[in-house]
């Protein structure tokens, strides 16, 4: 159920960004990440969420236990709210998706296409896809954008009632969310420049 | 598994092949002059080649739309393997592209004063290479997924893969048209795809994989 990193390092388009971390994450617990723009934190999360191979350390936690959200909120917008939904619900084997059509105030907008969906309807749309998976590990990557604050407030009860029911949440976030979480600061560990002494190695 | 057909569909050019084929067929009368002998000679190249054509110019939609919107991330983040997400959507781009134009074959058929006896053959052999055809353009579309403008590149790998189908689905409908032994080509055929079928897709998710990276 829980999540352990350790010692993870990790690599954007070859280039070291992040070495040395280590957390763990237990039933009920959020974590939230932290760290200026270009740290890496949207490469640490793809990479816990099994979307790129670390450089080094490991990513332990159970088969399948990891629901991952990303900036984009992979909607079609020629598709309605509901379909949307019911599209990903079958995807992850879910029953219903009205609980999470009611949690983010989306039922007013079922029958609306997608593609007619404000900015901030979209991401709410996106980010209620989290609760359809039925996973216990959120991984969510800047869920607030684009959010009102009566929306932030709608997310923020939404992880309360997942970390409540036995879930765990790791999000990577500007704003105050409201949540009892830890806070990690990616940006102490920051991996050192490449030395570039035998550059030449690799080609000969 | 049905609703990602359905998300396929509602997101994919539908006629764009159909109409690109409809357009190939029609023209080459125009092209070639108004002679019925030559015509019905070259009435099954002309339209397999059609069929190629169009399959090929819906090909660089098939995973880009997925990848622009984030939904490939997500796909391979679900307890679906990208195997069978790569099979379905070349199963999707089958019903939404091969199969129309499998069933558009014999009316165009017409235009081209198809001889008789080769309208099944057309339709026969069609169907047997046209899933070869999004199979292995699943696996192309795969490749060049992260590149932007990923469509010239996407053709030119994809080409040579589809020669070998382009062959032997064009002599078996040329041989049933002229009255000829087809079981040899229309063998070949239904091999390479059975073959690209069952292979493919697990090169189609291992490059998957890592174009998602």
């Amino acid at each position: 159920m829980s999540l352990n990193v350790s010692d993870l390092s990790i690599a954007r388009g070859g280039l070291p960004v992040l070495e040395g971390i280590s957390f763990e994450l237990t039933r009920g617990q959020a974590l939230i990440l932290r760290g200026p723009n270009g740290i890496g934190k949207t490469t640490l999360l793809r990479t816990i969420a099994g979307l790129q191979p670390p450089l080094g350390g490991t990513v332990s936690c159970g088969e399948d236990q990891i629901a991952y959200a990303a900036h984009s909120d992979g909607l079609k917008s020629a598709l309605t709210v509901a379909e949307n939904l019911t599209f990903w619900a079958s995807v992850f084997g879910a029953q219903s998706i009205e609980p999470a059509l009611e949690a983010y105030n989306l039922a007013p907008l079922r029958d609306r296409p997608a593609g007619a969906l404000s900015a901030g309807q979209k991401r709410r749309l996106g980010l209620s896809r989290m609760m359809v998976t039925g996973r216990p590990i959120w991984v969510m990557d800047e869920p607030t954008v684009s959010l009102d604050q009566a929306s932030v407030t709608l997310f923020a009860n939404s992880v309360r009632g997942h970390l409540d029911a036995g879930g765990s949440a790791l999000i990577a976030t500007h704003i105050d969310l409201g949540l009892e979480a830890t806070v990690l600061d990616v940006g102490p560990y920051k991996a050192a420049p490449l030395e570039f002494d035998d550059f030449d190695g690799g080609f000969l | 598994m049905r609703d990602l057909r359905l998300a396929v569909r509602a997101g994919g050019g539908f006629g764009l092949g159909l109409a690109f084929f409809l357009i190939v067929t029609v023209m080459v009368p125009f092209s070639v002059g108004p002679e019925s002998d030559l015509l019905s000679r070259i009435a099954p190249g002309v339209l397999w080649l059609g069929a190629l054509l169009s399959c090929l110019l819906s090909l660089d939609r098939l995973l880009a739309l997925d990848w622009e919107d984030g939904s490939l991330d997500l796909l391979a983040t679900a307890p679906l393997p990208l195997e069978a997400v790569v099979t379905i959507k070349a199963l999707a781009h089958w019903i939404t592209t091969g199969l129309p134009l499998v069933l558009a074959a014999p009316f165009l058929g017409v235009l081209l004063n198809l001889p008789l006896e080769g309208f099944k053959w057309v339709v026969i052999s069609l169907l047997l290479g046209t899933p070869a055809l999004s199979v292995i353009g699943t696996f192309g579309a795969a490749l060049t997924v992260g590149l932007k403008r990923g469509g010239l590149l996407l053709s030119l790998l994809v080409m040579p893969l589809y020669v070998p189908t382009l062959i032997f689905g064009a002599e078996a409908a040329r041989r049933g048209a002229m009255n000829m032994g087809v079981e040899t080509p229309l063998l070949m055929l239904a091999g390479i795809s059975a073959g690209v079928i069952a292979l493919m897709p697990f090169a189609s998710a291992a490059v998957l994989r890592i174009n998602l990276r």
